[in-house]
């Protein structure tokens, strides 16, 4: 400890030990968490509506759900940038699809659309988590989780963004009753799986920084898609 | 090629050629892209489709703003002609040396295995798709059907698997209405190797298990099928003990053919009524994104196969039931859960047959754990009870 007071001028191993090269990114990260949770005959698509970058907040009301269809919503979480773009293509491609067809896309063949969509950019990719929630031809709730190149499948809940991972496991228990010995499997309704995804959020909001400020909520059902936005912690 | 038709890829060797072009036409190459973005006018693909953009979006985000020893101007880098790419959905997908670091890692990591027996082809593979850390998916689907009689196992980034099991089932349906009878394994596997070169050296990562059963057609097999008899080093060893394997299995227990009758042909005749017998039968591929492509009886991919190769290699012979089949594909399966962190979840068994696939129930390996851990406790007691009786 003496000597650092005996040799001032002398680097130490915790000083700065030369320049940096900084390469430009192309990515940022804008946080924000969005879930998807599919019932019988409904489907949920939630959203925290904070727009942060690093230690600011650029937005406190910046939803992450974005309307497709009558049917079909989809929610992007990663980098806003690359967020707005794909919902702008997803938006024109569907249009092209109903001049074409004389047909609105279902939500599968979104899904497949999407795939493919994501994968055109396999070696510069769109930074964005995505999940599309919605209601199959058959009327029962579908929700497709993506990675960020193009892998998807049909899951009954899906998490994703900032706090997935603190939410996944969350739903894993209440939704698929995993993890859990003797317990009697209850079909969701459309009321207690709302509810679930308020607490679940309130939950990520306290746990994780870049989640807060407001939850947008879209249940859509056969009559419409129905949207609530609920305060959260804005700290 | 085919991935551009589906993605609106380019093909990497036809890019450097355009991108030779100077600045201006840069102009016209967006003019004759908005008339081709029509989906119908364009035979090239139908997901080609154009947003008009800016002149300088047209350059590549890695370069903008940044000074590089390459170049002097940092912003208007059109006279670059190899990094020169639009960011826009008329993406060139070539091979950059200086390619984006990417902010989220891919999804990697899983144990898939199969084997070749007299019942047919046995393949097995976990359920966890893992994202360095964190299982993303417990129950994901890593093998595939491509069509009735061709079943792909995937492992790598599960994307590009994903997609690439697409192309290739697209095109074995092209070929097979074009041809009028479908594509052995070993042409499937040949065109999923041919597909995934120009993609070398790219951090494109499929390698994938190309399990099926090939019809009986004969006519014209002895072409294709030439190349295994004198293949080159790297498949020649395993492909020629399987020929041995399987005249000996074919001269022992096939009456049809009795050796007498085979004695008395020549060499080369001989060669022709083996063909004949390998050309119906059950295949197993192995292709790779680095270029390989196997033939092979028993293969295992993925950071689990160590593991389960141990177990495969101990039980699997050519005379294995169906029944001990798929419990040595199990318990390899298990044992490769049980020791590798990025394999898990649950077991997904399908088994190939003359008449197509069949698909076992996916068994949750949690309940296999906890039978045997009965076991062992089971055992302990006993040997307990054994050494307190004496």
């Amino acid at each position: 400890m003496f000597q650092h007071f005996g040799d001032p001028g002398k680097m130490k191993d915790y000083h700065y030990t030369g320049p940096v090269e900084h390469k430009f990114s192309p990515y940022a990260f804008n946080g924000g968490t969005v879930l998807a949770v599919a019932g019988e005959d409904f489907a949920i698509v939630a959203s925290d509506t904070r727009l942060s970058e690093g230690y600011s907040i650029h937005s406190r009301d910046s939803p992450k759900c974005y309307k497709l269809t009558d049917t079909t919503v989809i929610g992007c979480s990663g980098f806003h940038g690359d967020c707005l773009t794909l919902t702008k293509i997803i938006d024109a491609r569907l249009k092209m699809y109903k001049h074409s067809n004389n047909k609105t896309m279902t939500s599968g063949a979104i899904a497949a659309m999407l795939s493919t969509i994501l994968y055109s950019r396999r070696f510069f990719p769109y930074y964005v988590y995505n999940i599309i929630g919605g209601l199959d031809e058959e009327g029962k709730g579908a929700v497709y989780s993506f990675d960020p190149v193009g892998s998807y499948q049909r899951d009954t809940y899906k998490a994703g963004g900032s706090a997935s991972a603190m939410l996944q496991p969350l739903l894993d228990n209440q939704i698929g009753f995993k993890n859990m010995e003797g317990v009697e499997h209850v079909p969701l309704t459309k009321d207690k799986a709302v509810q679930l995804v308020k607490d679940v959020f309130i939950s990520a909001a306290e746990r994780d920084v870049y989640t807060g400020d407001a939850l947008r909520v879209c249940v859509i059902t056969k009559e419409g898609i129905n949207e609530e936005t609920i305060p959260l912690r804005k700290d | 090629m085919a991935l551009q038709d589906i993605c609106n890829f380019q093909s990497v060797f036809e890019d450097r050629l355009t991108t030779e072009y100077p600045a201006v036409p840069h102009g016209k190459k967006i003019a004759s892209n908005y008339v081709s973005g029509l989906p119908f006018s364009n035979n090239k693909s139908l997901f080609h489709f154009y947003i008009p953009v800016a002149e300088y979006l047209d350059e590549s985000p890695i370069q903008f703003g940044q000074i590089s020893t390459v170049q002097n101007c940092s912003a208007v880098s059109s006279e670059d002609p190899f990094l020169t790419s639009s960011s826009l959905p008329t993406c060139l997908p070539f091979a950059s040396s200086q390619s984006v670091p990417l902010p989220f890692p891919m999804a990697h990591g899983t144990t898939t295995l199969a084997f070749m027996f007299q019942g047919g082809v046995m393949a097995a593979a976990d359920t966890r798709s893992s994202c360095s850390g964190l299982v993303a998916c417990p129950a994901s689907q890593k093998i595939l059907p491509i069509h009735s009689h061709l079943v792909g196992l995937t492992s790598g980034t599960s994307a590009d698997c994903a997609l690439w099991k697409r192309i290739l089932a697209r095109e074995l349906r092209l070929y097979q209405l074009r041809h009028g009878r479908r594509l052995s394994t070993s042409g499937a596997a040949k065109l999923l190797s041919h597909m995934l070169h120009p993609f070398k050296g790219t951090e494109l990562c499929v390698a994938a298990t190309l399990c099926g059963w090939d019809g009986g057609e004969v006519d014209d097999g002895c072409d294709y099928h030439g190349g295994t008899e004198t293949g080159p080093g790297s498949r020649g060893e395993t492909t020629k003990n399987q020929m041995t394997e399987q005249k000996n299995f074919v001269d022992s227990t096939n009456a049809k053919v009795s050796l007498a009758k085979d004695e008395r042909f020549s060499f080369s005749q001989q060669c022709s009524i083996r063909k004949k017998m390998n050309l119906s039968g059950p295949r197993l591929f192995y292709v790779c994104s680095d270029g390989t492509r196997l033939r092979g009886m028993l293969f295992s991919v993925g950071s689990g196969s160590p593991y389960a190769y141990s177990i495969l290699d101990q039980g699997v012979h050519w005379g294995l039931t169906v029944d001990e089949a798929k419990s040595i594909a199990r318990e390899a399966v298990y044992r490769a859960t049980y020791r590798d962190a990025y394999s898990g979840n649950c077991v997904d068994m399908y088994h190939i047959t003359s008449k197509g696939w069949t698909r076992r129930n996916r068994e949750d390996l949690k309940e296999e754990y906890y039978r045997e851990k009965e076991r062992r406790k089971h055992e302990k007691t006993e040997r307990r009870d054994v050494a307190f009786s004496d």
